[in-house]
C-alpha cells in the first residue's frame, strides 16, 4: 500500500499527463516511492503498478532499466561515484579507493552498519566539477579530494 | 501514391508505407527479426538495414517510411555489409546449440545466419547466460537463445491484451521475463512460440519429440469453437505431433488460440477407444465391428418395435461434422423417429420454428474490427471464442465503444465503455430498457410491433441503461446513420439461459432499431452447420432437453459424454442409467459412458474427412491427416453401416464427399448457406420481462478447456491455471448474506441433485448469482448451467460425510 503522502505526490505528477495516460507517470511514481522507502522492493513496484493501473511487469521494466532505481536494498546513504572519462582523468580512482577503504565495502555493497552503499556511476553531466559523486541521487559533491570525502562522510553520519 | 525504386525495380506505394512493406509487396526479401506485420514496429534488431540513396548511413527498413523518388538498395555492398555486421553482433551471445534446439530447421536466426553470417566467429570471450523462466505448462523457455526482438512482449500486450512479459534490465543484462516467476496466462499464449524468431520460446508438450523436417504438414480446420480457424497439423509416423495456425487473414489471421493449438494432446490420450465394445452382464467386452454393429442395430430395432419408434433419442455433438450430422438425422428419421438434437447445452427451445432461417453471427469475422459500437450479451468472450475476442479488442483499439451485459464481470482485456452485471433473468429486463431508451432516442417507437410497444410501457429505464443505449445509437458522436456500424452478439451464457428466447427477441428488436449487425456466437465448431442441416427434432420429435426429461428407452450418442456435454448433468446421467440401451459412437472410453451398452470407436477430426460450418456461415471441408487409430472408423461410415444394418434405404455413400454432395444437393455450398442463414424471426414470441425468481441463479459456464471430449483430455491444457479446482463463487454481499467466509463448505442443490464445494468471494459475479463451472466431475450432481440453485452452509464434518456417501453411491 502506498502512503498517503506518496499518493498525493503521485497524483500531482499525474496532473501533468492526459487522464488516460497514467503510465506516463511511472518514472516519477517509482522515484517518489523509492525516496520514501529507500529502495524499490518487488512489493513497492507492484504497488506503483497497481496504483497506475499498468501491468506489474511494465513497472519492473522501467525500474530495472534506469540505474538510479535501486531494486536491492541500499544503505541509508547511497554514494555514487562517477568513473567515466572526465572524472577518471581527474583521478576518481583515488576517490573510489579512499571510499572503499574508509567504508570497508566494494561497489554494490552495503556497509555493515547499514549506513552506506557504494555505486559506480556514469557521467552525471557536470564534468566541470570532476571528480564528483552524488548521495541518494539528490545531492552532488564536486571537486572531491580524500579530505573532502572524509568531511562529507562525517557530516552524513 | 509514391514512386520509389527498390534494387532498381520501380514500385508505387501508398503514403506512409515503410520500406519493408514496399519490399514485401515487390517480393524483395529483406532479413528481419523484430518486425512483424501484425505487431507495432520496434526496430530494435537492426537486421533489416538497407542502403538508401542520399543517406549517409544504412536505415532500418521496418521503421523508415518511403518518400517520393527514394532509391533503396537491399543488396548493395553497404547494405550487405551492414546486415552482416548486425548478424555478427546478434550471434555474439547466441549459443551454438542448434543440434539440440527444437527450433532447428525452422529458425529465422539459423536461416538468416546462413545468408548473412560468417563461417566462423571472431568472438572469443565468454558468452552471456540467461536463466530460463518457467512461464507455464505450454511454453518452454531457453532464454540464453533470446535475441531481444520483443515480438513476444508486443504480442501479449497488443494482441493478447495484457502485457505478461517484459524486458528487464538493459544492454547486455536485458532479458525477457514475466513478473517474478509468474506464468503467462493468455489464452493466446502459444502464438509467441510461432513469433519467436529463435528457439527461446518453444512448444513445451512437443519439445524434443520430433525435428521439423521429419514432420508432414497437412491442412485442417480447428474443431472447437465456431470460428473455423485454419490449422496445419504436423504428423510423424501417423501420429499428430503438433498443431500450428495456417494463415487465413479473414478468420484467424496468423494466430491460433491455445485450445486449438494444444488440444491435439487429447487425440493421443490413453482414453482413446480402439475397438468396439459391448457390455455383457455389466462387464465390458471387446468385440469386432460386425458383431458390435449387429448388436447395436438389433437392440435399436427391438426397442423401437416394442415401444414405438420414438422410444429412441439421438444426441449429437455440435463438434461433429455436417456429414455425420446429416447421416444421424437421416438414420433417426428413417426409423420413423423425430428425436434428434445437437443443442445439448440449451434449455430454452421456444424459438423452434419461429425463425426464418439458421441463426448465425450475422456478419463476417473480419467485420468485427470495423464496428464502432458493440454490445455483447451473456458472453465471456475470452472463454468462449478466445481468438474472436482479439477481433473485438482490435475494434476497441480502433475506438469502438464496447458494452457488456452479463452475469459475470470478467475482464475481456479491453476497455469497456458500459457494463451492466446482473442475473441472467434480469438481462431480459435490461435489454427491454435498452430497447425502450433507444426507440425513444431514435423516435422510432412506431416501428416496433404493438406487442413489444405494450410491453415496453411498463419498463422503467435506469440511467446506466440509458447511457448504454445512447452509446449504441451513437449519441453525441458523428456516426454513419445510413450504414451504422453496430454489432450485437449473444454468447454462450445467453444461449444456455432459460430466458434465451426473450434475450434473442429483444436483441433482434434492438438490432432492428439501431440497424445493427449481429446474431449469436454459437459455441461449437459445427453448431451452425447442425442447425442448417436441421439436426433438430422433427415436428413431432423431442428436443435434447425433453429427451432427457422424459427418458427414452434407447439412446444413440454421437461424440458426446452425456453428463459432461449436456446442459443438465444429473438429468443426463439418470437418463442414461435408466435406458435399456445406449449406443455410443465415441472416440473415448469414459466414465460418463459407463451406462452405455455398445461403444463404437469413431475417428476424431484428424482421422476422418468432413465439413464444419463456422459462425459466419463458412463451409469448410477437411481431410483426414492421419490413419484412424486401432479399429476406429470415421463416424460417417459407422452411421452408414449402422443404417444399412438397420435395413434403411438411401445410405449408399462411398465417401464423405458423396454425403456432402447429397447435403448440398448440387448447390454451391456458399450459396446454399447464404440463402438459409437468417436471424430474423417469423413471428414474435410471447415474452415476459419481469421474471423474478426468489432464490439464487446459477451461472454455469463451461470452462474453455472442458468444452468437448478432445480438449478435456489435453494434459498440458489441464495444467494451465484455467483448470482450477471447482469452487462456488459468490458476490461478497451474498457471502455476507449467507454468513459465509472464504473456504467454507457449502451444499449446493439444484433440481434435487447436490454437491459439496468450497466457497470463495468473487466480486465479478453478479449479486444473486452463484458461479459454479460446469462440465466437471465435481459438479455432475447439479442441474442446468443457468437456472435456480440454492446453497447452504455446512460444516467440514458434514461435507466429509456427504463426500463419502457420494463415493459409496458411485461404487
Ligand atoms: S523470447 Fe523470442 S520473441 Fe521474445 S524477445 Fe526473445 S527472441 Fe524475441
Ligand atoms: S526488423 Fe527492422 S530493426 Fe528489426
Amino acid at each position: 500500500m502506498l502512503s498517503a503522502e506518496a499518493i498525493e505526490k503521485i497524483e500531482y505528477e499525474l496532473t501533468k499527463y492526459p487522464k488516460d495516460q497514467r503510465q506516463a507517470a511511472v518514472m516519477s511514481a517509482l522515484r517518489i516511492v523509492q525516496t520514501e522507502r529507500g529502495w524499490l522492493s518487488q512489493e513497492s513496484i507492484s504497488d506503483v503498478a497497481a496504483y497506475l493501473g499498468i501491468p506489474d511487469i511494465a513497472a519492473l521494466e522501467v525500474a530495472t532499466f534506469y540505474n538510479m532505481y535501486d531494486t536491492e536494498p541500499v544503505g541509508k546513504y547511497k554514494i555514487t561515484v562517477c568513473t567515466n572519462i572526465s572524472c577518471m582523468l581527474r583521478d576518481s580512482d583515488s576517490i573510489v579507493h579512499h571510499l572503499q577503504e574508509k567504508l570497508g565495502i566494494g561497489f554494490n555493497q552495503v556497509s555493515e552498519d547499514g549506513q552506506f552503499c557504494l555505486k559506480e556511476g556514469e557521467c552525471m553531466g557536470a564534468c566541470g566539477g570532476a571528480p564528483l559523486m552524488s548521495v541518494n541521487n539528490a545531492t552532488m559533491y564536486e571537486y572531491l579530494t580524500p579530505e573532502k570525502v572524509d568531511k562529507i562522510l562525517k557530516e552524513l553520519k | 501514391m509514391l514512386k520509389i525504386e527498390i534494387d532498381g525495380k520501380p514500385v508505387e506505394v501508398d503514403h506512409g508505407t515503410t520500406i519493408i512493406d514496399a519490399a514485401d509487396k515487390l517480393g524483395v526479401a529483406i532479413p528481419r527479426f523484430c518486425y512483424h506485420k501484425k505487431l507495432s514496429v520496434a526496430a530494435n534488431c537492426r537486421m533489416c538495414l538497407v542502403e538508401v540513396e542520399k543517406f549517409g548511413k544504412p536505415l532500418p527498413a521496418c521503421a523508415t517510411p518511403v518518400a517520393e523518388g527514394m532509391k533503396i538498395f537491399t543488396r548493395s555492398k553497404a547494405a550487405v555489409q551492414a546486415q552482416q555486421s548486425v548478424m555478427e553482433f546478434l550471434l555474439i551471445n547466441h549459443p551454438l546449440d542448434c543440434p539440440i534446439c527444437d527450433q532447428g530447421g525452422e529458425c529465422d536466426l539459423q536461416d538468416v545466419a546462413v545468408g548473412y553470417g560468417a563461417s566462423g566467429s571472431r568472438y572469443t570471450e565468454e558468452k552471456r547466460v540467461v536463466f530460463n523462466k518457467n512461464i507455464g505448462p505450454l511454453i518452454s523457455t531457453d532464454m540464453t537463445r533470446c535475441i531481444q526482438c520483443t515480438r513476444c512482449v508486443r504480442f501479449l500486450k497488443e494482441v493478447g491484451g495484457m502485457q505478461e512479459l517484459g524486458m528487464v534490465g538493459r544492454g547486455e543484462h536485458a532479458e525477457i521475463t514475466a513478473y517474478v516467476d509468474q506464468s503467462v496466462n493468455s489464452e493466446l499464449s502459444g502464438n509467441i512460440i510461432d513469433l519467436c524468431p529463435v528457439g527461446a520460446l518453444t512448444n513445451k508438450p512437443f519439445r524434443y519429440s520430433a525435428r521439423s523436417w521429419e514432420l508432414v504438414r497437412r491442412p485442417s480446420i480447428a474443431p472447437h469453437d465456431s470460428m473455423g480457424s485454419h490449422i496445419e497439423v504436423h504428423v510423424k509416423d501417423d501420429k499428430v505431433m503438433r498443431v500450428l495456425p495456417r494463415e487465413k487473414e479473414s478468420i484467424n489471421e496468423c494466430w491460433l488460440s491455445d485450445r486449438d493449438r494444444y488440444s491435439y494432446e487429447g487425440l493421443n490420450s490413453p482414453d482413446r477407444l480402439k475397438v468396439p465394445m459391448i457390455k455383457h452382464h455389466g462387464e465390458w467386452q471387446e468385440t469386432d465391428w460386425k458383431t458390435a454393429l449387429e448388436y447395436a442395430a438389433g437392440q435399436i430395432k427391438d426397442i423401437t418395435t416394442e415401444h414405438g419408434s420414438d422410444a429412441l433419442g439421438a444426441l449429437v455433438s455440435p463438434n461433429s461434422t455436417m456429414e455425420e450430422g446429416y447421416l444421424i438425422k437421416e438414420l433417426v428419421h428413417g426409423l420413423g423417429c423425430g428425436n434428434v438434437d445437437y443443442r445439448l447445452r440449451q434449455t430454452d427451445f421456444r424459438l423452434d420454428g419461429k425463425r426464418v432461417g439458421t441463426p448465425w453471427m450475422g456478419c463476417n469475422i473480419d467485420e468485427i474490427e470495423k464496428l464502432d459500437r458493440i454490445l455483447l450479451i451473456g458472453s465471456n468472450i475470452r472463454n468462449e471464442h478466445p481468438l474472436l475476442a482479439q477481433r473485438f479488442r482490435k475494434a476497441v483499439d480502433n475506438g469502438a465503444e464496447l458494452s457488456i451485459i452479463s452475469p459475470l464481470d470478467n475482464n475481456p482485456l479491453m476497455d469497456i465503455a458500459h457494463k451492466i452485471i446482473v442475473t441472467p433473468n434480469d438481462i431480459v429486463n435490461v435489454l427491454a430498457q435498452i430497447l425502450k431508451a433507444m426507440s425513444k432516442l431514435q423516435k422510432l417507437s412506431l416501428c416496433l410491433p404493438p406487442q413489444l410497444s405494450e410491453l415496453l410501457e411498463q419498463i422503467h429505464v435506469r440511467p446506466n441503461t440509458e447511457a448504454m443505449a445512447e452509446s449504441l445509437v451513437g449519441l453525441g458522436e458523428t456516426v454513419n446513420l445510413i450504414a451504422p456500424k453496430v454489432g450485437i452478439f449473444l454468447g454462450n451464457m445467453a444461449l444456455s439461459a432459460p430466458r434465451f428466447t426473450e434475450m434473442y427477441s429483444l436483441a433482434e428488436a434492438i438490432g432492428g432499431v439501431s440497424g445493427a449487425k449481429g446474431g449469436i456466437l454459437p459455441a461449437a465448431a459445427n453448431s451452425t452447420g447442425m442447425h442448417l442441416l436441421g439436426v433438430m427434432p422433427a415436428s413431432t420429435g423431442m428436443h435434447a432437453r425433453a429427451m432427457l426429461e422424459v427418458p427414452r428407452k434407447a439412446y444413440l450418442l454421437l461424440n458426446i459424454e452425456p453428463e459432461l456435454d449436456c446442459q443438465h448433468a444429473a438429468l443426463a446421467r439418470s437418463a442414461m442409467e435408466k435406458a435399456d440401451c445406449v449406443v455410443a459412437l465415441t472416440a473415448y472410453k469414459s466414465k460418463a459412458l459407463d451406462h452405455a451398452t455398445v461403444l463404437l470407436p469413431i475417428a476424431p477430426f484428424t482421422e476422418t474427412s468432413g465439413t464444419f460450418m463456422s459462425m459466419e456461415g463458412r463451409i469448410q471441408s477437411f481431410k483426414a491427416v492421419v490413419k484412424p487409430l486401432g479399429e476406429c472408423r470415421p463416424a460417417w461410415k459407422v452411421l452408414r453401416v449402422l443404417a444399412n444394418t438397420l435395413g434403411l434405404q438411401g445410405f449408399d455413400f462411398e465417401s464423405s464427399e458423396e454425403v456432402k454432395l447429397k447435403i448440398f444437393d448440387g448447390e454451391k455450398p456458399s450459396d446454399f448457406a447464404r440463402s438459409r442463414l437468417n436471424n430474423n424471426m417469423k413471428e414474435l414470441v410471447e415474452i415476459e420481462t419481469k421474471i423474478k425468481s426468489p432464490g439464487l441463479q446459477r451461472v454455469g459456464e463451461v470452462p474453455q478447456y472442458e468444452a468437448d471430449p478432445i480438449v478435456r483430455r489435453s494434459e498440458p491444457l489441464r495444467k494451465t491455471k484455467y483448470n482450477i479446482k471447482r469452487l462456488v463463487r459468490l458476490h461478497p454481499d451474498e457471502m455476507r448474506a449467507y454468513d459465509l467466509v472464504e473456504g467454507d463448505m457449502v451444499l449446493v442443490t439444484q433440481d434435487k441433485g447436490s454437491t459439496v464445494l468450497p466457497v470463495r468471494p468473487d466480486a465479478h459475479v453478479a449479486p444473486g448469482c452463484v458461479r459454479v463451472a460446469a462440465a466437471h466431475e465435481d459438479t455432475l450432481g447439479l442441474g442446468d448451467l443457468m437456472g435456480d440453485i440454492s446453497i447452504e452452509k455446512i460444516t467440514q464434518e458434514q461435507a466429509d460425510v456427504f463426500k463419502s456417501k457420494q463415493m459409496e453411491a458411485q461404487n
